[in-house]
C-alpha cells in the first residue's frame, strides 16, 4: 500500500463518519450502563442517556442482582456465574479439543467420506439450535442430564464443533504443507510434524475458535432456558431473563445484570486482542 | 566429512576374498535411483528415470516446468512414494523408508522456515528431534551461522528477515544436519536477479567447502550450466541427456536439449543433405552450409531429411570470402554493449532467426537491412527430421 497524507477535508470527513459509527454502536451500551447505575430504574425516554448528577447514581441494582447482603439469595448469583463460566469454558475446550485434530485431518488427508462429512457438517449449520430444542430435551431427560452443567456442555459442544472444524480447517489449509514436509525431512514423524509445526502455526486461529465457542455458550439463552429448570442450575442469560416479568420489568436490575454478563467477555477480548487480530487475518500474509 | 577415505586403499587380493563387496564405482555413489516411475492419478509424470550421483558431486536436474523435477527430488527425500523403481542413498536401500530415516536435508523453494521458531530454534529443530547432545547442537549451529553470516539474526523470527536472509537460514538448517545428500528445489527463484547471482556462487562455494553431495533442481539454465558437475536434462518423464554441462551444450543429443540450453535459443530450420564435389552440405529454409563430416560420419546420407541447428553465438557477420551460410533480414538489433543480437528471419515464412554480432559490426546494421552470416562447419548441428535425435550420436 502506498502511504499518502490525506487532505484536511478528507480527514474531517473520515472522522465524522467514524465518530458517527462509534456513537451508533455505543449508544445502546451507554443506555444500559446508565440504567444500571441510576436510582429510579425508570425507562423514560431521554435523548442523552447520561446521569443527571452524582446523587442520581447508585449501586443498588448491582446489589439486587448479585444478592450481596441478602441472606435469602445467599450465594445463588455466585453459583450461577460459576455455572456460566464452567459451561462456557468446558464448551470451548471440548470444541477445540475435538475440532483441532478433525480439522487437521480434513485439511491434510484424503479419506473415504471426507466430502460427505464436510457437507453433512455444513448442513447442521443451516438449522437454528432451537429447532432441536425438544428432541434435545427428551435426550437429556433420558440421560438424566437435565438441569446439569454437563448436559448443557454436551449440547453446546455438539453445535460448536462443526463450526470450529470449518474455521480450523481453513486455518490449517492456509499453513503451507512445506512446513510439515520440512519437519519430516528434518526428522519428525507425521505426528510430530502436526504437534510441533502445524499446531503452533495454527495457534492464533485456535484461540479465536475457542473464544467464539466460549461466547456462543456464554450468550446462549433459548436452549439453556429449555433445559434448565432449577434456579441454582441457571446460567446468566437465564438469570437475566428472570428480571423481565410478564407484567413489570425491573429494568435497573436487568441492566446491571447485562453489564455484569458483559464484563468477562470484554476481559477475554482484551486479553486475547493480539491473538485475535493475527487469527482473523491468518493466511493473509506468509510468515 | 564422515566418510573415511578408504576407497583406494584396499588391495585387490583382499577384495577378491570378500565376495559381497560392491563394485567400486557403485560404492562411491551417494544417491542412485533406478527405473523410477511415478503417476499422479492417470498422468504418468516419471517414466523410468535413472539417476546416479557420485560422492562429492554437484548434480543439477534441469527441465521445463512441470516435467517432474520436483517430483523426483521429493521421491529422493521420501516425501512421495515411487510406483516403481528403487532409491539408494549411500548404498542403503531407502525406497520404503520415511523421510526422517533417509538422512537427507532439503532446501525448499519457499524456504519453509518454522514461523513460530527463532532462527536459532529453526537450525536446532532437526538436531533436537534426533537427540543430538546440546553441546554438539550448539557447536554445529555456531559453525553454520558463521559460515552463512547469520550470527546477528539468531534470535529473530522468520518474518523479521529479508528474503535473502531467509534463504540463508534455510541453507543453514540443512548444513547443521550434515546429511548424506543436500537436496535443493529451486532455492533461488524467490530472490532478485543480483542476489540470485551472488547466492549461486555462494552455494557452489559451500558445496566445495563441505565436500557435500548435492542434488539441485532448477529450470534456470544459467544456474544449471554454472553450478553443475553433472547435469541431468529431464523431459517428458525421462532423462533426455546427462553429462558435464559443457559437453551437453556442445553436443546436445536431441533437438529438445539443443533448444533448452543456451540463450538465445539455437536456430533451427528444416533441410536436406546433399553431396557436392565430395563434400556434404545441409540446405533448407534459406540456410546452406557445409557440415563436419568427421563428426557425423555414416549418418550423412544424400537426400536425408534433417533439422539444421546453429547457435546464435556461432554465427557472425560474413566478411571477405567466408562462405555465406544464410542472409538475415534484420527486424530488431539488441545491443548489449559488448555484443549484439540481430533478430529477424531468413525466409519470410520461416521461424525467427537470431545471430550474435560483434558490437562493432552491429553498429552499421539497421533494421530492415539484410546481412550475410557465416558459421564454421563444426558449429553446425544436425537432427533427424523424424526422431529429433542428433546425427552422429
Ligand atoms: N500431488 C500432486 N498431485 C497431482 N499432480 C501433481 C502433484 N504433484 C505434481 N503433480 C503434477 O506433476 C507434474 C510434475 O510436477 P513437478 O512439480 O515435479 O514439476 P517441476 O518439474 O518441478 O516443475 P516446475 O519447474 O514448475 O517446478 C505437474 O504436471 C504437476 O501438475
Ligand atoms: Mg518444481
Amino acid at each position: 500500500m502506498n502511504e499518502r497524507k490525506p487532505g484536511l477535508l478528507e480527514t474531517i470527513l473520515v472522522h465524522t463518519v467514524l465518530v458517527a459509527a462509534v456513537a451508533y454502536a455505543l449508544y445502546p451500551v451507554l443506555w444500559v450502563v446508565t440504567l444500571a447505575l441510576s436510582k429510579t430504574g425508570g425507562t423514560e425516554a431521554r435523548v442523552l442517556p447520561l446521569p443527571r448528577g452524582a446523587e442520581d447514581l447508585t449501586l443498588d441494582n448491582f446489589r439486587l442482582v448479585t444478592g450481596v447482603g441478602d441472606p435469602e439469595k445467599g450465594w445463588l448469583f455466585a453459583r450461577q456465574l460459576v455455572n456460566s463460566l464452567v459451561v462456557s469454558c468446558a464448551t470451548a475446550l471440548t470444541a477445540v479439543a475435538i475440532a483441532t485434530p478433525a480439522a487437521y485431518a480434513l485439511a491434510r488427508f484424503d479419506f473415504v467420506g471426507k466430502r460427505t462429512g464436510l457437507r453433512g457438517m455444513l448442513l447442521t449449520q443451516m438449522f437454528p439450535g432451537v429447532a432441536s430444542a425438544v428432541p434435545l430435551y427428551l435426550i437429556l431427560d433420558a440421560l438424566h442430564l437435565l438441569d446439569t452443567r454437563s448436559g448443557l456442555v454436551l449440547v453446546y459442544a455438539a453445535t460448536a464443533v462443526p463450526f470450529a472444524i470449518f474455521q480450523l480447517r481453513g486455518a490449517f489449509l492456509a499453513i503451507p504443507v512445506d512446513l510439515e514436509e520440512a519437519a519430516m525431512v528434518d526428522g519428525a514423524t507425521r505426528v510430530q510434524a502436526f504437534l510441533k509445526v502445524a499446531l503452533p502455526a495454527a495457534r492464533p486461529a485456535i484461540a479465536v475458535t475457542a473464544l467464539f465457542a466460549f461466547m456462543s455458550a456464554w450468550n446462549e439463552f433459548i436452549l439453556a432456558a429449555t433445559l434448565l429448570g432449577r434456579e441454582s442450575a441457571f446460567t446468566l442469560p437465564v438469570v437475566l431473563q428472570s428480571y423481565v416479568g410478564e407484567y413489570s420489568t425491573q429494568w435497573g436490575a436487568f441492566a446491571a445484570g447485562a453489564v455484569l454478563v458483559s464484563v468477562p467477555v470484554m476481559a477475554l477480548f482484551y486479553v486475547a486482542q493480539r491473538q485475535l487480530l493475527s487469527g482473523l487475518t491468518a493466511g493473509g500474509v506468509k510468515g | 566429512m564422515s566418510e573415511a577415505p578408504h576407497r583406494h586403499a584396499g588391495s585387490s587380493a583382499l577384495r577378491a576374498a570378500e565376495t559381497p563387496v560392491p563394485e567400486p564405482a557403485e560404492r562411491k555413489l551417494r544417491c542412485a535411483a533406478r527405473g523410477i516411475e511415478k503417476s499422479f492419478g492417470a498422468t504418468k509424470i516419471l517414466r523410468g528415470v535413472d539417476l546416479e550421483i557420485p560422492e562429492g558431486t554437484f548434480a543439477v536436474l534441469v527441465g521445463p516446468s512441470g516435467c517432474g523435477k520436483s517430483t523426483l527430488l521429493r521421491l529422493v527425500a521420501g516425501l512421495e512414494q515411487a510406483d516403481k523403481g528403487t532409491i539408494t542413498l549411500a548404498g542403503r536401500d531407502v525406497t520404503n523408508l520415511p523421510p526422517r530415516d533417509r538422512d537427507v536435508a532439503m532446501v525448499f523453494q519457499s524456504y519453509a522456515l518454522y514461523p513460530h521458531l527463532t532462527v536459532r530454534e529453526n537450525l536446532a529443530f532437526g538436531l533436537k528431534l534426533r537427540g543430538t547432545p546440546a553441546a554438539e547442537i550448539e557447536s554445529r549451529i555456531r559453525e553454520a551461522s558463521a559460515m552463512l553470516g547469520l550470527e546477528k539474526l539468531m534470535d529473530r523470527l522468520p518474518k523479521q528477515l529479508s528474503g535473502g536472509q531467509r534463504q540463508r537460514v534455510a541453507m543453514g538448517r540443512a548444513i547443521v544436519r550434515r546429511p548424506t545428500i543436500f537436496l535443493f528445489d529451486e532455492p533461488l527463484s524467490n530472490l532478485d536477479a543480483a542476489l540470485r547471482a551472488e547466492v549461486r556462487v555462494e552455494i557452489r562455494r559451500l558445496h566445495d567447502r563441505l565436500g557435500a553431495t548435492t542434488l539441485y533442481v532448477t529450470h534456470d539454465q544459467v544456474e544449471a550450466m554454472t553450478l553443475a558437475d553433472s547435469l541431468w536434462v529431464l523431459n517428458g518423464g525421462l532423462v533426455e541427456q546427462k553429462g558435464p554441462p559443457l559437453e551437453i551444450y556442445e553436443r546436445p543429443r536431441t533437438k529438445f536439449v539443443a533448444t533448452f540450453l543456451g540463450s538465445p535459443q539455437m536456430n533451427l530450420v528444416a533441410g536436406k543433405l546433399s553431396k557436392e564435389g565430395g563434400a556434404f552440405w545441409a540446405e533448407g529454409g534459406g540456410v546452406r552450409t557445409r557440415v563436419d563430416e568427421e563428426r557425423f560420419g555414416d549418418a550423412l546420407v544424400e537426400g536425408r531429411e534433417v533439422t539444421i541447428g546453429v547457435r546464435p553465438h556461432d554465427l557472425c557477420l560474413a566478411k571477405g570470402d567466408a562462405p555465406i551460410v544464410a542472409e538475415l533480414k534484420v527486424e530488431i538489433v539488441e545491443a548489449l554493449g559488448s555484443e549484439a543480437f540481430a533478430h529477424g528471419w531468413i525466409r519470410s515464412s520461416g521461424p525467427t532467426f537470431v545471430a550474435r554480432l560483434d558490437a562493432a559490426d552491429a553498429r552499421s546494421v539497421r533494421p530492415g537491412s539484410a546481412i550475410p552470416l557465416a558459421a564454421a562447419p563444426s558449429a553446425i548441428h544436425l537432427f533427424d527430421a523424424k526422431t529429433d535425435r542428433a546425427l552422429g550420436d
